[in-house]
């Protein structure tokens, strides 16, 4: 995984609240095998009308989305995931997420960053006023930086480590191998196994 | 202190604790998998040269893309043929238990489990689908997880995971007749809204909740999702036990015992604490129908659809307006005059042998409205054996409806199984959002009772708005 620092780029205000990962991504796109490619299905339904924001120039290009609250509740697919990704972005801002797509953004160096109401109100403003407006987002210092407009944001402590690390998960459980084959040892013998395969009579 | 039914789940889970805000390691003990989220994570163990850690553990079924119709032919779409293909491909080379399309055990991953026996108290279960949740039902932490989360439980069998908070949503009294465990789940979620459960699990308690069956639990766990919630539970009781008791995999003989014995601990201490506590009265509660896209947005049958302008916030404004202009809704419409063009019974909501004989109760001996479309979808090729061999399969044909193979069906619309763009539905599944069921799609969120009497009636009722039929002293769905 890409090590997240601090990215610059241009915001894009989707003033939307409650974007499900079904407006992320519609389910028939999520036929496919592959993890790269969902582009072309980001937000698939709205992408027809010339207003939607992403079909406007210059926010055709950005990379940092600013949402309202409640983005990416619903379905567990890390598709809406990989989808904005696909598309250029690297950080999505909004007062609150859903718990799954927050995790799942962590895992695939998509920073879903928490920002107050008031301060995403303010920085929507400022990317409406002038398009294309760049939208600095540090890691690091856990702020965006708008012109000389500040927000803090709250993101979890470890997604952020390893966000700067750029690491993945499995290596790091492995290095705990021996632990998890202790804990093996000392299962309950009532609890259930799939195999043999057992069928209803 | 005491502690919370979730917390001694986790805390028998924990491989190891996490340090200076690492996360926990938590021991998974069943892996359910499904044909969509696990493509790219079997491509994930292959690129880094790893093996599935516990096959034994591990068990996929195919249902989110399987037709429900003609399923002895090749899968026409495309694009769903390959990913049916490659889950047969990834499980054959790894050696996962799968069971395929035609095979007496395939069905909803969240059916299937529980069905199995292989769902029980106590345990972690993930699967790469948010309706893990209903696992809960059991007493059990049952968690929707990411493509990346699956290749993880795959390779380690463990789960890195914060510490969630936890919420007491506590219904207390008993349900009217009619009223069902869809209601309750629906008028929680319309209470705490979408976003209401987000970082906690809910522990769903109470003398109403206690009175469920297994499956109505299983019905108001697996929308735990729907209120932002990363899991629902149920404490265990003798209806878990007598549920459990003879599945093929449920423990037999001493391990049996010593299971029950165990699983009798996993209650919330009396002196535990809440991060937040929700409470409803189960006799206030009727049955309950969704207005809008998104789940938290449903009144009682007998409110009306809200008037933008009455609503005070701003932001919940834009939202109320956008929704009703999706749903082709004015404000202030009664529900019970929404008329629709179709009717869905299917989802792991609501697709078990309770639902399908609550809905065949209300429709037997009775006449489907006229133009109305019925589409009946079994969660399990087991439950529509069941049904069959009860003879509810002969209520929904004879009414006119279509009954159908087992699959996820037309709840999200991965097979043919759409809605037009435009085309109003009434369904028992758990999503409302806009095109879930097919592009330009509407849907009502409904109970298996309400849905089958809006295929009677043709607008959104309830058992009690039909006639009486001649020699039938009690109201159908009256009993459910």
């Amino acid at each position: 995984m890409e090590k997240f620092t601090v990215h610059r780029g241009v915001g894009v205000p989707l003033r939307r609240t409650d974007v499900d990962t079904d407006q992320i991504i519609p389910a028939v796109y999520l036929k496919r095998v592959t993890k790269t490619g969902f582009e072309d299905a980001l937000f698939a339904a709205w992408r027809g009308d010339p207003s939607f924001v992403l079909n406007q120039e210059p926010y055709r290009a950005g990379s940092v989305l600013v949402a309202g609250k409640d983005f990416g509740t619903g379905s567990s697919r890390e598709h809406a995931v990989w989808a904005l990704r696909d598309h250029g972005f690297k950080a999505v801002l909004a007062p609150r997420f859903g718990d799954i797509f927050r995790g799942n953004s962590g895992k695939q160096g998509l920073l879903a960053a928490v920002v107050e109401q008031g301060d995403i109100d303010l920085i929507w403003k400022a990317l409406e006023a002038h398009p294309g407006t760049e939208v600095t987002v540090d890691l690091v210092e856990r702020v965006v930086r708008v012109d000389d407009f500040t927000a803090p944001f709250e993101v979890d402590d470890y997604v952020r480590w390893r966000l700067m690390e750029g690491l993945d998960d499995i290596s790091l459980t492995l290095r705990h191998a021996d632990a998890i084959t202790d804990f093996e040892a000392h299962r309950p013998s009532f609890k259930p196994t799939t195999l043999p395969a057992r069928a209803a009579s | 202190m005491g502690r919370t039914l979730a917390q001694k789940v986790w805390d028998e889970h924990v491989v190891r604790r996490g340090q200076d805000g690492e996360p926990d390691l938590l021991y998974i003990d069943l892996h359910l998998v499904h044909e969509v989220t696990s493509p790219q994570a079997f491509d994930g163990l292959r690129l880094a040269g790893r093996g599935v850690r516990r096959l034994d553990l591990t068990i996929a079924t195919e249902d989110h893309n399987t037709p429900t119709a003609g399923i002895d032919l090749p899968i026409a779409d495309r694009t769903s043929r390959t990913q049916i293909e490659t889950l047969r491909r990834n499980c054959a080379e790894f050696g996962v238990r799968l069971h395929s399309l035609g095979d007496a055990e395939q069905g909803i991953v969240h059916v299937v489990g529980p069905q199995l026996g292989l769902t029980q108290p106590g345990m972690t279960v993930v699967c790469g689908d948010s309706h893990t949740s209903t696992h809960g039902a059991f007493g059990s932490l049952g968690m929707g997880i990411g493509t990346s989360e699956v290749e993880h439980v795959l390779a380690t069998q463990t789960l890195p995971l914060k510490p969630f908070k936890t919420m007491a949503i506590t219904v207390d009294g008993t349900l009217k007749p009619g009223t069902t465990a869809k209601d309750v789940i629906l008028a929680v979620i319309a209470r705490i809204g979408t976003g209401g459960g987000q970082g906690y699990v809910l522990e769903y308690r109470g003398e109403a909740i206690r009175a469920l069956s297994m499956e109505g639990r299983m019905t108001i766990c697996n929308m735990s999702i729907e209120a932002g919630a990363r899991a629902g539970m149920v404490a265990p009781d003798e209806t878990t036990f007598e549920y459990l008791q003879g599945r093929p995999h449920a423990p037999t003989g001493a391990d049996w015992d010593a299971a029950v014995e165990h699983w009798r601990t996993l209650r919330t201490d009396d002196d535990a604490v809440f991060d937040a506590e929700v409470v409803l009265h189960a006799d206030e509660l009727e049955p309950f129908v969704t207005w809008g896209t998104n789940p938290g947005q449903g009144v009682p049958l007998s409110g009306s659809v809200p008037v933008p302008e009455e609503v005070g916030e701003d932001g919940e404004r834009q939202s109320v307006e956008r929704a009703l202009e999706y749903m082709g809704l004015a404000g202030g419409t009664p529900m019970r005059e929404i008329a629709v063009d179709t009717v869905f019974i299917g989802s792991c909501t609501n697709s078990r042998i309770e639902d399908l004989r609550a809905a065949a109760d209300v429709l037997r001996g009775r006449t489907k409205a006229e133009g109305v479309r019925v589409m009946v979808v079994p969660g399990s090729a087991r439950v529509r054996l069941q049904a069959e061999a009860e003879g509810i399969d002969t209520v929904f044909k004879e009414f006119g409806a279509d009954w159908r193979h087992a699959g996820c069906s037309m709840c999200l619309g991965m097979n043919p199984d759409q809605l037009a763009p435009g085309e109003r539905c009434a369904s028992t599944s758990n999503r409302n959002f806009e095109g879930r069921q097919g592009k330009g799609g509407r849907t009502h969120l409904v109970s298996p009772l309400v849905a089958a009497a809006t295929a009677v009636r043709g607008t959104l009722s309830s058992p009690a708005d039909l006639e009486p039929l001649p020699g039938r002293s009690v109201p159908a769905g009256a009993l459910a």
